[in-house]
């Protein structure tokens, strides 16, 4: 059976489907019976799913027309 | 022909065109990557004047260097090099910057084939709330508060979705220091944000503020 500091340790790679098919097994029968690891799981699910949307992070107002009014000065076109 | 292959067509035929000197296609090339190129700019600058202005550099300097594109090498990729070199380079003249960053990271786990991460259950949080300038501000917070080596490598994974392995091309890393820094800006960036899914989201789930497992 894999330690919290174990399944801790590979919370990220066990996420990304990073770890070999046993560990896999071992981290999901811990996570099983572990509350602690399944939140920590959950909330780096969770600010992972928030970090990804396209509306968390917001160019500044009017950011692409000065950006494409500067390139056509720069190359003319 | 998938989707992917679609759009890497499309950008090679436009390459051709603007390296023909149909110059004004080169807009429509960058409109897909202006964003990834101005957050990128931002999570090393932390600025976001100095980020647009970085911006601008980028686009064009990969205009007047866009002979050297390899046909190997994705644009996105290639103009995201660009952005974080142009944005290194503006924090070195910077003189709150003058420390560079020089964590030692272990390389430690083999290289591993990038798999797309697990779809799970995220109904229970509302769209609504990703629209909310609350979250949005504690998002920004915890970003900042995460160091710049982590920032950046956070930032082209997780926010912009980039594999591992493009990540570190990208970064000039190697993918398991791309895979040690990622895990500690997730870890991080969790426990940054942990209070506020306490208190929109996670009530029924027994978190504790500050009582970590390991
Ligand atoms: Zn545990």
């Amino acid at each position: 059976m894999v330690s919290c500091h174990e399944v801790l340790r590979e919370l990220s790679n066990y996420i990304d489907r990073d770890v070999d098919p046993r560990l896999r097994a071992e981290i999901e029968a811990h996570l099983a019976q572990c509350r602690r690891c399944s939140m920590v799981l959950d909330t780096t699910r969770k600010m992972l799913y928030i970090v990804g949307d396209d509306r968390v992070f917001e160019v500044p107002a009017g950011f692409s027309q000065r950006l494409h009014a500067a390139l056509a000065k720069g190359i003319g076109a | 022909m998938t989707e992917v292959e679609a759009v890497d067509s499309h950008e090679s035929h436009l390459i051709e065109r603007i390296r023909a000197g149909d110059r004004g296609l080169f807009h429509e090339l960058i409109r897909p990557y202006e964003r990834s190129v101005y957050l990128l700019a931002y999570s090393v600058l932390h600025s976001p004047e100095d980020a647009e202005e970085v911006a601008q550099e980028t686009m064009l300097r990969a205009f007047t260097h866009l002979n050297q594109l390899r046909a190997d090498v994705k644009f996105k990729r290639w103009l995201l090099t660009i952005a974080i070199n142009e944005a290194r380079m503006r924090r070195r003249k910077d003189r709150k910057h003058l420390y560079e960053s020089l964590d030692a990271v272990q390389d430690r786990a083999p290289e591993g084939e990038f798999m797309p991460r697990e779809i799970a259950d995220w109904r229970d949080i509302p769209s609504k709330a990703l629209e909310s300038k609350e979250l949005r501000r504690a998002v920004d917070r915890a970003l900042m508060r995460l160091p710049p080596i982590y920032h950046e490598v956070f930032l082209l994974r997780d926010v912009q979705h980039l594999s591992v392995e493009e990540t570190a091309q990208t970064l000039g890393l190697t993918a398991a220091a791309v895979k040690t820094r990622m895990h500690r800006a997730r870890l991080q960036m969790r426990e940054e944000l942990s209070p506020f899914f306490k208190k929109r989201w996670i009530d029924r789930l027994p978190f504790r503020k500050g009582k970590n497992p390991w």
